[in-house]
């Protein structure tokens, strides 16, 4: 599924973002498996919350992190992300 | 004792087998021959317990298995103290008993996942195989499942029996809505081990269904994942038993034993351990067992000078007990191990039998047949 460069990202119904206290990570949980996240990944998917177009989460981070230039690294993630199932657009 | 205890990774996994009581018989079991021994389960507070110190470790995957889980009564009250420690939950189950009621009632305690299984694309072969009439139910149920929003996996295990279904197995899979489809390749443990001549296929049957199998994974791509579990008769080297011995996986059985591997009860001196003696860190850092096969001290020739020991670990422990009376044998199943020729007698066996005209029945999981063969 290619990822929609117009539509909002929401995070996927079906797995669980949490954080692991025992490995001090982002983890995505979803049927008998896990994978966990670096610090990035993760501040990007807290972000997928169906309200923001992949722009709008690209300028956000760029303000928390006061940096520029993510859009190629974030875009990547999240076409990664969307072939994986963790995150929807609809 | 193997192994160093201060690097020890924290276990992630943990299964939780419920009870021993089944309502189904299928001839593949991975339930220990002698079940029928272990009549005791854990009470409800053991449970309780075991959940809140293996959570605390890091343990942060729970299945629910058994037997049946849904047997249980206090089911309910364990996923909901699994939700509020922050495990993602999992429920094993044949489906059978499970009522739309009940599937609201486990979402409502915080149940993350459904996996239902299913043994095979007909209600004959199913009900046949199950032991019990129990085909439409499951798709009723399976359904349901995903009627109430929860991820489902399909788990089909294929023998010689099914094999030849797999294109309607994987259609079937398709109509369901599964998120995913587990084709487990039956592992020769337990029930499968002693009904194995009538239930390992032939390498022939085995490439066709595979070659099925991959070409559907390309057409439901997006939509539909497929997990295929190898049949490991039919590869050159072991599978990485449990992702190395006491490094991710902790079985709890009905009664309280703590297992390495669901499998481990039926290896010799192991000593496992009881939740009801210790508690989970110290059967996970200290007992005999987890650390048993811990690091590589235990090996012999050929792992020891292999240069994939770090791959697969020496194997399956129990399929090396099984296979050659030795668990510090490799793995048969690798072709560098002496013994590798006794999984070529196993096929061959496996063959001639379904040739010859009087095939003795299979052997059903049942509490009787439990008795008579422990």
């Amino acid at each position: 599924m290619p990822l929609d460069l117009d539509q909002p990202i929401h995070f996927s119904r079906t797995h669980r973002l949490q954080w692991e206290e025992a490995q001090q990570k982002q983890v995505i949980l979803y049927p008998e498996g896990m994978v966990e996240l670096n610090q990035s990944s993760a501040e990007i998917l807290k972000l997928c919350d169906g309200t923001r177009t992949v722009a709008q989460i690209v300028s956000d981070l760029e303000q928390k992190f006061a940096t520029a230039g993510l859009t190629n690294d974030v875009t990547a993630f999240l076409e990664v992300a969307i072939q994986n199932g963790w995150i929807n657009q609809n | 004792m193997a192994g160093s205890i201060k690097t020890n990774t924290p276990p992630r996994w943990l299964l939780a087998e419920l009870t021993y009581a089944c309502p189904l018989q299928c001839p593949y079991c991975s339930n220990p021959i002698d079940y029928a021994r272990y009549q005791t389960e854990l009470s409800t507070e053991d449970w309780l317990r075991v959940l809140t110190q293996a959570r605390k470790m890091g343990a942060v995957q729970l299945g629910f298995s058994g037997g049946e889980p849904l047997t249980r009564q206090d089911l309910p009250e364990l996923v909901k103290h699994a939700r509020d420690l922050g495990y993602y939950s999992n429920l094993i189950t044949s489906g059978y008993g499970l009522t739309e009621e009940k599937i609201i009632q486990l979402k409502e305690a915080g149940l993350d996942h459904i996996q239902v299984s299913i043994q095979a694309s007909s209600q004959e072969l199913n009900d046949h195989i199950a032991g019990t009439a129990s085909f439409e139910h499951k798709k009723a149920v399976a359904h349901l499942v995903k009627k109430h929003g929860y991820p489902m996996v399909l788990c089909v295990v294929i023998h010689r029996e099914n094999i030849h279904q797999m294109p309607e197995i994987l259609a079937m899979a398709e109509e369901l809505g599964a998120d995913y489809l587990e084709i487990a390749n039956t592992q020769y443990y337990g029930w499968a081990h002693a009904n194995r001549d009538l239930l390992l296929p032939t390498q022939e049957q085995f490439v066709k269904a595979e070659a099925i199998a991959q070409a559907y994974k390309e057409k439901v791509e997006g939509k539909m994942k497929i997990y295929y579990v190898v049949p490991d008769f039919y590869e050159d080297r072991p599978k990485a038993c449990m992702n190395g011995w006491g490094t991710t996986f902790l079985t709890i059985a009905p009664d309280g034993v703590a297992l390495p591997c669901h499998s481990a009860r039926e290896l010799p001196g192991l000593d496992c351990p009881n939740v009801n003696d210790y508690s989970i860190e110290e059967i996970w850092n200290e007992s005999k067992a987890f650390n048993f096969f811990r690091g590589k001290d235990w090996m012999k020739e050929p792992c020891r000078s292999c240069d994939e020991q770090d791959k697969d670990f020496g194997g399956c422990h129990c399929q090396a007990y099984l296979l050659t009376g030795d668990m510090y044998n490799a793995d048969p199943v690798c072709s560098k191990s002496p013994h590798h020729g006794v999984i070529q007698e196993a096929i061959d066996a496996a063959a001639q039998s379904s040739l010859a005209a009087n095939e003795k029945p299979l052997i059903f999981r049942n509490s009787k047949n439990s008795r008579l063969l422990s």
